[in-house]
């Protein structure tokens, strides 16, 4: 490949770009107007302060685990209760012979999940890793449960790899009702102090029902290219 | 290649005695309006919150170089590429370069409007790298060598049927005589045939709905889970965007998330959204080894310094096109430009001069609906007003419109004789066309109701309903 081939000067667009937003907002005039303008952004990255957040969220736990279901279900995600979590491979089982599927699951490499008392249930296949393309069942944690529109927050990690969440038809999520929280902002926050300031994780999944489309017609269908079906299980355990 | 526009007339002609165009096009008005109305009023904080969404994007747009250079400096300690681009030279060229030392042979992609900007398909073709549109309302149009006609619908101009001869013409590998009529069949065919391109890609594509400056980190906005597997899957992950994506903060992004899928689709929340922030980290089980974001001026940078700077708060939702009485009547293509509707009659000339682009600021019946839904509050009539006055200095203005400015230009520069006439227009209109609620033929506007329906003005202008909102404001 000669070097014509090669990408112009990016360093020189850079300063390009830049000048010509510099030049359109008047920098380098006076002084003082842009040290406000530094000292505005450094406030508002280091504040994130709150917008207007609606008051449906705004309720007391319990409520708020009412409100997730409920609009979970509108999205047509399902939901299941357990008391307690050595309960969740049964309903597990339970809910792949229900749904008549096979009874084979890849669960994500989480201690919480790994440590389930798999061996109640002899005839569920497990094993544990990132996604492979012929899996049919997926079970993950997740990092939270945002009431306000029935969304979960996931977080990828050596524990959560992010195939998980996609390849699989059905992704089965284990969600403690205690990390339910009401607007998107409280799961930010949650997400911050478990990262440090201005550190992520490579990716944050919001999920909101199973995959779907509606290029087609403006018909809506579920399961485009993600998961078919989205099954939430609900640990409602305060512990 | 033809120029945005330039066969405007001709073109909407072939739309609108289109019956299939004419089918498919009922959908956007049968299910778009409702959905967004309803989502709406499902939310009491609503409008308070595009009010809200409007001031971040405006303080954002005033800070943008700053917001800019703290974005970079984070996407480069979390490991990612910034690669800044005046125009879609520079990053197609920076785009086939990463593709090029990846080794790359196929390339999958999410929808990305800035993709079309830059045209970035047939450039990795003619580069011999097979680019494969993931998502399903792209993978058809790509499949028809065809353009998207909607930014959030791409395949809205198409019916079923027309889609079932496609898949039966080129998916050879099912049996001839498989039934492929319904939706749901057509969903899974596709599903099925692009499970494996996703699986075989060396490099991924994706747009972004924002950028974050306080982490660096790129959202997109999906529903169909193809973003996603664009951008965990291969070895790379390549984010295109434009300057005026970034958000100073998560709480800034949440606002506007809010107000994004409930105007777009009427949803409360897309099905997936998706914060990416650097390649994987050393422990995680999967994800891209690189990450880049390819970040295109393409004259945004000029818009910001004039009366186009309002057009930059725009998040592409689609609630102008899906409300434009003109888009109803002839679809996307007749635009002949990347964006249409409202947001591309304004925001096309910004990109290639108004020489190019002159007819389509035309293309408005001045009706204001996508202002009222504007999540962003954008003033599309006003901004094309705009586009009309500089079309008619330069006298690019087409002929037929020239004379018609130059009355209405004697009104704007009397304006209590224009509101007077065209309040009294109004009430006469109002009155005539109540029965229906619509004209099918006007006197001297043969040249319009021969192709489309007028919506009768409900006994107000603008200006009056205008007035009378204000003075309702606190
Ligand atoms: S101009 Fe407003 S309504 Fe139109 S796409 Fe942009 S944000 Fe949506």
């Amino acid at each position: 490949m000669g070097s014509a081939q090669k990408a112009p000067s990016v360093s020189g667009d850079r300063e390009r770009v830049l000048g010509s937003l510099r030049r359109a907002l008047g920098r380098g005039q006076e002084a003082a107007a842009d040290a406000a303008a530094r000292a505005a952004v450094a406030q508002r990255i280091d504040e994130h302060r709150r917008g207007l957040i609606p008051a449906r969220s705004q309720l007391d736990p319990a409520q708020q685990v009412a409100l997730f279901e409920t609009m979970a279900c509108q999205q047509a995600a399902t939901v299941g209760h357990v008391a307690h979590r050595d309960a969740v491979p049964a309903a597990i089982a339970d809910y792949l012979k229900e749904a008549n599927l096979p009874p084979r699951l890849r669960v994500a490499p989480d201690p919480a999940l790994t440590g389930l008392p798999w061996d109640t249930q002899p005839l569920l296949e497990i094993s544990t890793g990132r996604a492979a393309a012929d899996d049919t069942a997926s079970l993950t944690g997740a990092f939270a449960g945002i009431a306000e529109t029935g969304t979960l927050m996931l977080r990828s990690g050596a524990q959560h790899p992010t195939s998980l969440n996609f390849l699989p038809d059905v992704h089965i999520v284990v969600l403690r009702a205690a990390d339910v929280v009401g607007p998107y902002e409280e799961a930010w926050d949650r997400l911050r102090a478990h990262e440090g300031d201005g550190a992520m994780p490579r990716t944050v999944n919001f999920v909101t029902g199973p995959s779907r489309t509606a290029d087609i017609e403006q018909t809506i269908q579920l399961g485009a290219h993600g998961p078919r079906r989205l099954h939430i299980i609900l640990i409602d355990e305060t512990d | 290649m033809s120029l945005p526009g330039s066969n405007f007339s001709d073109d909407v002609r072939v739309a609108v005695a289109d019956p299939q165009l004419q089918r498919a096009m009922r959908h956007v008005k049968e299910g778009f309006i409702g959905k967004r109305a309803k989502a709406a009023a499902r939310l009491p904080e609503f409008e308070a919150l595009r009010d809200a969404a409007r001031d971040i994007k405006n303080h954002t747009l005033a800070h943008l170089d700053l917001y800019l250079e703290h974005y970079e400096a984070q996407v480069t300690a979390s490991g990612g590429h910034v690669h800044w681009c005046a125009g879609p030279t520079e990053a197609r060229a920076v785009i086939l370069d990463i593709c090029r030392q990846a080794g790359a042979r196929t390339v999958t992609k999410g929808k990305s409007m800035i993709g079309e900007e830059i045209d970035i398909n047939a450039h990795l073709e003619a580069a011999g790298i097979t680019p494969v549109e993931t998502d399903l309302g792209e993978y058809i149009v790509q499949m028809r060598h065809e353009r998207p006609s909607h930014i959030i619908a791409p395949a809205v101009h198409l019916t079923k049927d027309l889609i079932e001869a496609d898949f039966r013409a080129q998916h050879r590998q099912f049996p001839a005589d498989r039934s492929l009529s319904q939706v749901p069949e057509l969903v899974d065919e596709a599903r099925q045939v692009l499970r494996q391109r996703f699986l075989d890609a060396d490099v991924g594509i994706t747009g972004a709905n924002f950028l974050v400056a306080e982490t660096g980190s790129s959202i997109i906005v999906t529903n169909e889970g193809n973003g996603d597997l664009t951008q965990i899957l291969p070895r790379v992950h390549i984010v295109v965007a434009s300057l005026e994506k970034i958000v100073p903060t998560f709480e800034d992004a949440a606002t506007l998330l809010r107000v994004l899928a409930r105007s777009a689709t009427g949803q409360e929340f897309s099905t997936y959204t998706t914060v990416s922030t650097g390649p994987k980290r050393p422990d995680d089980g999967d994800g891209p080894a690189a990450y880049h974001v390819v970040l295109l001026d393409n004259g945004r940078s000029d818009l910001l310094d004039g009366p186009f700077r309002e057009i930059l708060r725009c998040i592409r939702c689609g609630a102008c096109i899906n409300h434009c009485p003109v888009y109803h009547a002839i679809g996307g293509h007749a635009y002949g430009s990347v964006y249409p509707g409202p947001i591309g009659a304004v925001l096309t000339p910004a990109l290639v001069g108004i020489e190019a682009a002159a007819d389509l600021p035309e293309a408005s019946t001045f009706c204001g609906r996508c202002e009222e839904v504007c999540p962003v509050r954008i003033p599309l009539p006003k901004l094309l007003r705009h586009w009309r006055e500089r079309a008619f200095e330069r006298r690019v203005t087409p002929r037929a419109v020239r004379a018609g400015i130059g009355l209405w230009a004697f009104f704007a520069r009397r304006p209590a004789l224009y509101g007077f006439a065209t309040g009294l227009a109004a009430r006469l209109l109002g009155a005539a066309g109540r029965r229906r609620g619509r004209f099918a033929r006007l006197p001297l506007a043969g040249g319009w109701t021969r192709f489309r329906d007028l919506p009768a003005p409900e006994g107000r202008t603008f200006r009056n309903q205008w007035a009378a909102r204000k003075r309702h404001r606190p």
